[in-house]
This record gives C-alpha cells, sequence and structure tokens, in this order.
C-alpha cells in the first residue's frame, strides 16, 4: 500500500499548479467567464500544451497513457482554481466514450483534435424525464439506409452550448427504461437539426438543452455496437464521478483555506474571530471533512478503472455519497464563518461553495448514491 | 500511488486471520459477539495464546517481543482481531505504560516490567484522571512527597478502567506544587498490592462496572519506581497519548458490527418484511459504511505516511481519527437500537446473563443491546474528549 505520488506525478502536480497560480486568480476567472464561450481559449491552448487535453488518452491514440491517479492531480487543481473551460465535458466525458469503445477509426479522427485542443466535444447522455438515471433514454436513433435518424431531447449538457462534436445516447431498441438497447453516436453540434439552447449554470459554467430533430447521421457514426451502450455510458459516468470527487476535494483544500485566512485576519470584540472556541470547532469540522473526502476521493480514484463493474459502482457511490455531504457542511461552515461578506459575488468563498452545490448534483447526487449503495448491499458484506 | 494491499500484505492478512480463527476458543468468540464484556480470565488465556504466538506486542522494539511489522502490518492483524472477533489486547499495558517503559525507563525497569506486561501476568491500569482533573488533567492534585529512597502518595484518581483486577497503576503525580502545573508532574509505577489503596467500583448507566475510583492513602513508593526524571512526567504522558494511533479509530470493531447489524436485521421482521429488505433502513447502514471506509482510508494514509516522517512528528489527518472513530462506534450502536426495536427494554445485569434457567425475554441477543447503546457514549469522552480533540487540531494543525 502505497499513498505517494510517483515523481512523474509530482512534477505533473507542481506544473498544473503552477500554471493555475499564475493565471488563474479569481479576478482572471471573472474576465474569462464574461468571453463569448465563457471560458478562456488561451488557459485552454495553455493545458494543450502542458498535455492535460492528452492525457487520459493511450499513447497509440496520440495520448499520454494517464491513469486514474494523473486526473485525480489534475482535477484537484483545477478544483482549486475553480476553472471554467470543458476539460470535464470534452477530455473526461466524451474523451472517456472514445477510449473505452470508439473504433480505430473514431480515435483517429477525434482523439487528436480533442488532445490538441482544436476540437472539444460533449457528451449528451441525460434526459429531461431522465433525472440521474442515463439509462431513461426516449431520444430515438432508426436506421436510415446505412445510417441512422436521430430524434429527441437531451439535458444539461455541459458546455453543450460551445463543443464542435457530441456524443448523443439514443435508443435503438428496448422500452424507456431498458438498459439494454441504448448506442451512442457521433452528431455534429451543427449537423441539420441540432438545435441548442445555452445557458449560465448556477456555479458560472455553461450547459445546453439540446432537441435533435431528424438529425442525418452515417453508418460511421455509431460507436460500439448497436444497442450495447450501457455498460460504456455507466463506466465513463463513474470515472466521471471519481473526477467530480478529486474536483471537489481541490474546491473543500480552498474553501478550508480561505475561511482560515479570514478567521485569523477578521476582528471583533478587539480580537481575530478564530480565537473563538464556537469558531474553531467548526473550522475542524471543515478539516475533518476535508480529509475524509481526500480519502473517498483516492479510494474511488483507485477502484474506478477497475474492470468489477459492481465493486467500481459500490466505490464510486460512496465516494460521492462522502463529497456530497461534505459540500453541505463545508459550504454550510464556510459561508457561515465568513459571515456577511460571504454572501457576495465579490468573494471568492459563495462561488466555491455553488460549484461544489453543483458537483453533489452531477452525476448523481449523494441521495441517489446512497440509494445505489444500499441496493448494492453496501460495502460491508460477508465477501468483502 | 497504489492503494491495494501487496502481494506480501495479502499472504499475510491470511495467515493472522487464519491463525485467530484456529487459535481463540470458540466460547470467548460467542461471549464477544453476544455482545458480553470479556472476562480477565479469558483475556489472560487469549493473551497468552498470542504471546507463545510471539505475537503479544508486535509493534514494540525486537529487543523487548515485537515483531518488526510494518505499521500497514500491525493495522492488518487489529483489523483481523477485531473481526475474527477475539478480545483486544489490554491497551494499559501494551499500548501505554509498555511504550513508555521501553522508552523513557531504565534497564532495570525494562527488564522487570515489559516481560510481565507482554504475558499478562501483570495486569496494568492508568491513574491519570482524577474528580478535580478531567479535560484539565495537568491540573491534577494527588500528591508525592519524597521521604528517604520512598515516594509518599497522597490523594485520589478516577474512571480507573479495570483497576479491580489490576496488579499495579501507572500514575501522574505532583512532586512539585510551586512549578507551573506540566512542570511539577511525575510518572510513577505503583504496586496495587500497596497498604494504603482503596479501589472503589463506579456503577456506569449501562448497568456494568468497568471504571472505579483508587484512592491513595499514605502509600509508599520505591524511588525505584520513577519512571524517567522527576517533573518530566507530563511529557511522558503526552508521548502516551500521542501513541495510540494505531487503533484508535476501531475501524475493524465497527466494521464486525456492521456484519453483526446486517445479520441481525436479516431476522427481524418489520411491517411483513425483513428489515435488511427495508430501504430506508439499509440506507442508514450504507451512509455508516460510507464514513467508516473514508476513515479507514485516512487510516492507512495514515499508517503508511508513518515510516516517512521525521520521528515525533504526525499525520495532521491522525488528529481525526479519534473523532470520527468515536462518532461511528456512536453510530453503530444506535443502529443496533434500530434493529433490536422494543425488546431493547428488558433490563437484564450481564451477571445474571449466563447463569439463568429462564427463558431469554425477547431475542436471546437483545439484552445486551441498550447497554452497549448506553455503554459506548464513553468513546467520546475517554482519551481526551472530542471537543479537546477539536481544540487540539484547531491549535496544532489549523494555526487558530
Amino acid at each position: 500500500m502505497d499513498f505517494d505520488l510517483s515523481e512523474e506525478q509530482t512534477m505533473l502536480k507542481d506544473s498544473v499548479e503552477r500554471l493555475l497560480k499564475d493565471q488563474y486568480g479569481f479576478e482572471a476567472r471573472g474576465k474569462y467567464r464574461a468571453g463569448d464561450t465563457g471560458f478562456s481559449e488561451k488557459m485552454w491552448n495553455q493545458y494543450a500544451e502542458l498535455g492535460l487535453l492528452a492525457l487520459p488518452f493511450a499513447e497509440e491514440d496520440g495520448g499520454i497513457g494517464g491513469g486514474a491517479t494523473e486526473t485525480m492531480i489534475v482535477m484537484e487543481a483545477f478544483g482549486k482554481a475553480l476553472i471554467l473551460e470543458p476539460f470535464f465535458a470534452s477530455v473526461i466525458l466524451a474523451g472517456g466514450v472514445l477510449r473505452h469503445a470508439g473504433n480505430g477509426e473514431q480515435k483517429s479522427a477525434l482523439i487528436p483534435g480533442i488532445a490538441d485542443g482544436s476540437l472539444t466535444m460533449a457528451l449528451a447522455c441525460a434526459e429531461p424525464q431522465g433525472r440521474y438515471d442515463l439509462f431513461d433514454v426516449e431520444t430515438s436513433a432508426r436506421k436510415n439506409g446505412d445510417g441512422w435518424v436521430i430524434d429527441g431531447k437531451k439535458a444539461l449538457v455541459l458546455h453543450g452550448d460551445s463543443v464542435g462534436k457530441l456524443i448523443v445516447s439514443a435508443r435503438t431498441s428496448g422500452g424507456a427504461r431498458d438498459e439494454d438497447g441504448i448506442s451512442l453516436f457521433i452528431v455534429d453540434a451543427g449537423a441539420d437539426g441540432v438545435s441548442r439552447h445555452g445557458y449560465p449554470t448556477q456555479d458560472g459554467l455553461r450547459a445546453a438543452e439540446i432537441t435533435l430533430q431528424s438529425v442525418k447521421v452515417g453508418a460511421d457514426a455509431l460507436i460500439g455496437s448497436e444497442g450495447s451502450a450501457w455498460p460504456v455510458i455507466s463506466r465513463v459516468a463513474d470515472e466521471a464521478v471519481a473526477a467530480l470527487c478529486a474536483e471537489a476535494v481541490g474546491c473543500f483544500e480552498k474553501m478550508h483555506e480561505l475561511t482560515l485566512e479570514y478567521l485569523k485576519t477578521r476582528s471583533q470584540f478587539g480580537t481575530t474571530i478564530g480565537s473563538f472556541q464556537a469558531l474553531q470547532h467548526r473550522a475542524v469540522d471543515m478539516f475533518v471533512e476535508l480529509e475524509q473526502s481526500r480519502s473517498m476521493t483516492m479510494y474511488a480514484s483507485m477502484l474506478a478503472t477497475g474492470d468489477d463493474a459492481v465493486e467500481r459502482a459500490r466505490a464510486v457511490s460512496a465516494a460521492k455519497v462522502q463529497i456530497g455531504e461534505s459540500a453541505k457542511i463545508i459550504g454550510r461552515e464556510a459561508i457561515q464563518l465568513h459571515g456577511g461578506v460571504g454572501m457576495t459575488m465579490e468573494y471568492a468563498i459563495g462561488h466555491y461553495f455553488k460549484r461544489t452545490t453543483m458537483i453533489d448534483i452531477l452525476f448523481g447526487d449523494a441521495n441517489h448514491h446512497l440509494k445505489r449503495l444500499a441496493q448494492m448491499d453496501g460495502l460491508i458484506r460477508e465477501d468483502a | 500511488m497504489d492503494l491495494r494491499f501487496t502481494e506480501d500484505e495479502l499472504a499475510f492478512r491470511d495467515e493472522v486471520r487464519t491463525f485467530f480463527r484456529e487459535a481463540l476458543p470458540p466460547s470467548i468468540r460467542e461471549n464477544i459477539v453476544a455482545g458480553h464484556h470479556t472476562s480477565k480470565e479469558e483475556l489472560v488465556t487469549w493473551t497468552r495464546i498470542l504471546h507463545d504466538k510471539g505475537w503479544a506486542v508486535p509493534h514494540w522494539p525486537v529487543e523487548h517481543g515485537g515483531t518488526g511489522w510494518s505499521p500497514i502490518k500491525q493495522y492488518i492483524y487489529l483489523e483481523e482481531m477485531s473481526q475474527t472477533p477475539a478480545p483486544a489486547p489490554l491497551a494499559f499495558g501494551v499500548n501505554m505504560v509498555g511504550p513508555v517503559i521501553y522508552t523513557f525507563g531504565n534497564e532495570a525497569q525494562k527488564s522487570r516490567f515489559l516481560p510481565r506486561i507482554a504475558s499478562l501476568e501483570d495486569w496494568w491500569c492508568q491513574g491519570f484522571s482524577e474528580p478535580g482533573s478531567g479535560s484539565d488533567l495537568a491540573s491534577l492534585k494527588t500528591r508525592a512527597v519524597r521521604d528517604g529512597d520512598e515516594y509518599v502518595v497522597n490523594g485520589q484518581k478516577t474512571w480507573t478502567t479495570l483497576a479491580q483486577y489490576a496488579d499495579w497503576i501507572f500514575c501522574l503525580v505532583r512532586t512539585d506544587p510551586d512549578a507551573r502545573k506540566q512542570s511539577g508532574i511525575s510518572f510513577l509505577l505503583i504496586d496495587m498490592k500497596s497498604p494504603g489503596i482503596t479501589v472503589r467500583p463506579i456503577q456506569t448507566i449501562d448497568g456494568g462496572v468497568e471504571v472505579n475510583e483508587v484512592f491513595f492513602d499514605d502509600v509508599r513508593v520505591p524511588v525505584e519506581n520513577l519512571v524517567g526524571e522527576e517533573n518530566k512526567g507530563w511529557n511522558y504522558a503526552k508521548f502516551l497519548l500521542g501513541n495510540e494511533r494505531v487503533n484508535i479509530a476501531r475501524v475493524g470493531v465497527s466494521k464486525e458490527r456492521i456484519r453483526r447489524i446486517k445479520e441481525l436485521a436479516a431476522q427481524q421482521r418489520v411491517g411483513g418484511e425483513r428489515m435488511i429488505d427495508q430501504a430506508e433502513f439499509r440506507e442508514k447502514v450504507a451512509a455508516v459504511e460510507v464514513r467508516l471506509k473514508a476513515l479507514e482510508m485516512t487510516q492507512l494514509r495514515v499508517l503508511a505516511g508513518e515510516a516517512k516522517r521525521e520521528k515525533g512528528t504526525q499525520d495532521p489527518a491522525s488528529s481525526i481519527l479519534k473523532i470520527k472513530g468515536s462518532e461511528i462506534q456512536q453510530a453503530t450502536t444506535e443502529l443496533l437500537m434500530d434493529v433490536v426495536g422494543p425488546y431493547a427494554m428488558p433490563y437484564i445485569p450481564e451477571d445474571e446473563i449466563d447463569g439463568r434457567n429462564e427463558p431469554s425475554i425477547g431475542p436471546d441477543w437483545a439484552s445486551t443491546i441498550a447497554p452497549a447503546y448506553f455503554n459506548t457514549r464513553k468513546v467520546s469522552i475517554y482519551g481526551g474528549s472530542n471537543e479537546i480533540q477539536k481544540n487540539i487540531i484547531a491549535k496544532a494543525i489549523l494555526g487558530l
């Protein structure tokens, strides 16, 4: 058992953190957000130069061959800086589908573009009626000669309004909530029949509701085999949750740090408020949650890339429960300890609170994952 | 980073698991499963078995009987022991006074006391708390006055766990009443058979008698029983209190209890279905399992880093083990109360359970559940209450 980072991993961590420290301050973030896409093209290119966008892809596909630990390192650093760029949407989600299920042609057509930053992609796998159930797919894909015609609505597509291509889940057979019969298709975001309604999310990022009306794609748009996309989607979703947990840990670290700074500088009753025991204990509660979240994120990252789907799902759900609960505790304490200024847009702390609240929601909140874990008999069983 | 056990660690786990299962007398195991306290005879029997195997004090230096295992292996050993479940070794000897003696004691003390601690020939208890000195331990008043080659000890200790069985007590005593309060304290080893010692049991809310008051009335203690230097006892006490990192979280105990909860919930019927099949109950249990897994990973992070840390420094994460560990232990006893339901009510004193001729009232396991729930409130109080732990974290780690 070894919790240390390798030399290369330490270098990766240092270089990402340095870049963000130099160029991703809270004020810079505000400027990046005001641009057309809602993020910084300049930073995006720098991530590409550092190799971050190529990180999880295999070397033979034009990537760097990083694993779960590398993803965790980068997501944690991104969490600390509260970045706006579509790394999660393009590299983790869409990239994850391509890694696990793309054929040779699809990989060579798309991965180099994702890796060098020239192509961004989004995964459109949720629907308005489905809540957190990604197998709840009403969007349909019907055979049309060699190709397919897709009709339906996709919900909360992260960065869906700015990306160049989409990966869309659609039903090719079965009932609306069957795990079988779901297929994945590559769709040009600008294709005829695709309409995208983009909007800002609570945390300052972007998403889109996407309607597909008789959208025609070729046979080469199908990822994997027809009707059997569910294992791919659930695997990518599990990896995505592990990545989100790491991002949350980065946010939590920063929230804890900002709150401590405030406690040590804010003066009332003639002394710094950090000298009051009632406030000290709340700061300790934040620290405890941070460390427990960090532990669970390591655990989930380790198991999220495993091949045993049930073991993976248990670990990932457990971690997401921890992160969701910690997000509530750390968020409420951070705002409370900041007092009035914690309520203002001009202070950073509230923005972290909003992002971690959205992270709880993304790919299933704590309630959803607690149910899922309980249905799988929990973590402690006779056989474990 | 690789969070899996190595092949070597897995083989070790299998080895200790097999040994514990085969070597532990079944009656001792059954008693623990049933929720009863382990008797003195049972603990002595089990310790002797471990001692014969060479495993009684794995974490001690090899020259004093330790095994030289890595911190992770020591953790696996304790985990497997609590999940057997087997009784935990007597902490007052092997985890508390033993390390103080081999770290600060003289050669005579080492050769006199350490072998008898390891084999449990001597049963030790802890004389720290006093009626007026709980969280503010350094305010303690028990006096030791030098008189020739002896100290004369007067005062009172309290919350002395299992003092009724003890051969020896290690005590913090005040040797310099004029010094600043931490500076006038010494660490004395006192024979419980000494004239002038009186032990009075304290019954706790669960009905059991685990803790005692210990009175010292002109008790004469040879000067050779002073550990280290006079008036330096507070340093040794801090060492002792900071030393219990390996198993303070009691992860194995809580895991074993969750298995038991699931087993019992499969036997209970609620509204026509098994309790274990009720979604709401399963989710309550799963929520505790998540917190426990996080604690286990935190524990392992601390242990894996231990070998690489400078001696005497602690991983900041280690400070949360006591807080979270105690909260989770309490949560498991709350779940047990949920499982047992109305038959938590009958009160049957533990010493009457074994010899009972009458049929049990309710399920035969039910009578120990409420006492365990009441008794487990102690875990967030002893060893430095959770509020004291938070004060320590705020000061030492957060810099507040």
